[in-house]
């Protein structure tokens, strides 16, 4: 598995170390409530299909990148670096 | 007061030869981090402009002149080898004891650094001023391309001998073939 960093270009999948879903990006507010708050730790989807993670280029220039992929077919649609993500 | 002898990275480490390839120590007065504050990276690169006469280069480059080194170290970081001023546009650290800093040259040295190195270093993708922040083994390191058949590679201090005993048996197994 090769992962395209927006900075270093492609790199071998052992460089990078893996976080899970990309939804850090979206926290909620600290007055969102409890159930919200609920959800953004403990509820996440399985999906089969398209997910969207937050990997750390960990050995390499140490961005955090957003990663677009497809748990069936492994194919990686797009990366980006979440430093410029719209919150 | 006590007076403390000057070690370097590599003290009774380099220089050393295997075969065609020559490791040695690069030894560098001074070398900041930089890390531009948010929006800050123009005014940085123009204030080092000023200073040193290099600005930041971009991903993937390193740049140098007869004062000073420009190198990328990451994202929104590079190391600059020179004393910079950069009050209220920067974050500057001084990490001049920090790395350790080895040339390793020769005919061949593509291909012994292809036994540790997952990518591609070879002349036709990695080129003069092309710098690149990877893994050496299992070591987090930097890696420039300074001549046709020249590296640098920067580790950690405390990992210089690591870094030294991987280099060296690579090349002795490159020289075994
Ligand atoms: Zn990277």
């Amino acid at each position: 598995m090769r992962i395209t960093c927006p900075n270093c270009g492609e790199r071998d999948r052992r460089e990078f170390y893996y976080q899970g879903d990309a939804l850090a990006l979206t926290r909620p507010a600290p007055d969102a409530g409890p159930h919200a708050w609920d959800d953004y730790l403990h509820n996440r989807d399985n999906p089969a299909g398209d997910t969207r993670d937050l990997w750390f280029h960990e050995a390499g220039c140490g961005a955090w990148i957003v990663v677009s992929r497809n748990t069936v077919t492994h194919a990686i649609d797009d990366t980006h670096l979440a430093a410029t993500v719209k919150r | 007061m006590v007076k403390l002898l000057p070690r370097s990275p590599c003290t009774d480490l380099l220089p050393r030869t295997v075969g065609t390839i020559t490791m040695s120590e690069v030894l560098l007065d001074r070398v900041m981090s930089v890390a531009p504050f948010a929006g800050q990276a123009k005014p940085t690169s123009a204030a080092l402009k000023d200073q040193i006469g290099l600005g930041l280069s971009a991903p993937g480059r390193a740049v140098s002149n007869r004062r000073a080194r420009v190198i990328w170290a990451g994202q929104r970081m590079w190391l600059v080898a020179a004393d910079v001023s950069l009050d209220g546009l920067a974050a500057v650290t001084d990490q001049s004891d920090a790395w350790a800093i080895l040339r390793i040259e020769g005919a061949g040295v593509e291909d012994v650094l292809a036994r540790l190195v997952p990518i591609d270093l070879r002349a036709s993708t990695f080129k003069g001023g092309h710098t690149a922040r990877t893994m050496l083994g299992h070591m987090s390191v930097g890696i420039t391309r300074v001549g046709a058949q020249a590296f640098e590679v920067m580790a950690m201090r405390s990992m210089a001998a690591t870094l030294v005993h991987d280099l060296q048996v690579a090349a002795e197994n490159v020289a075994a073939r």
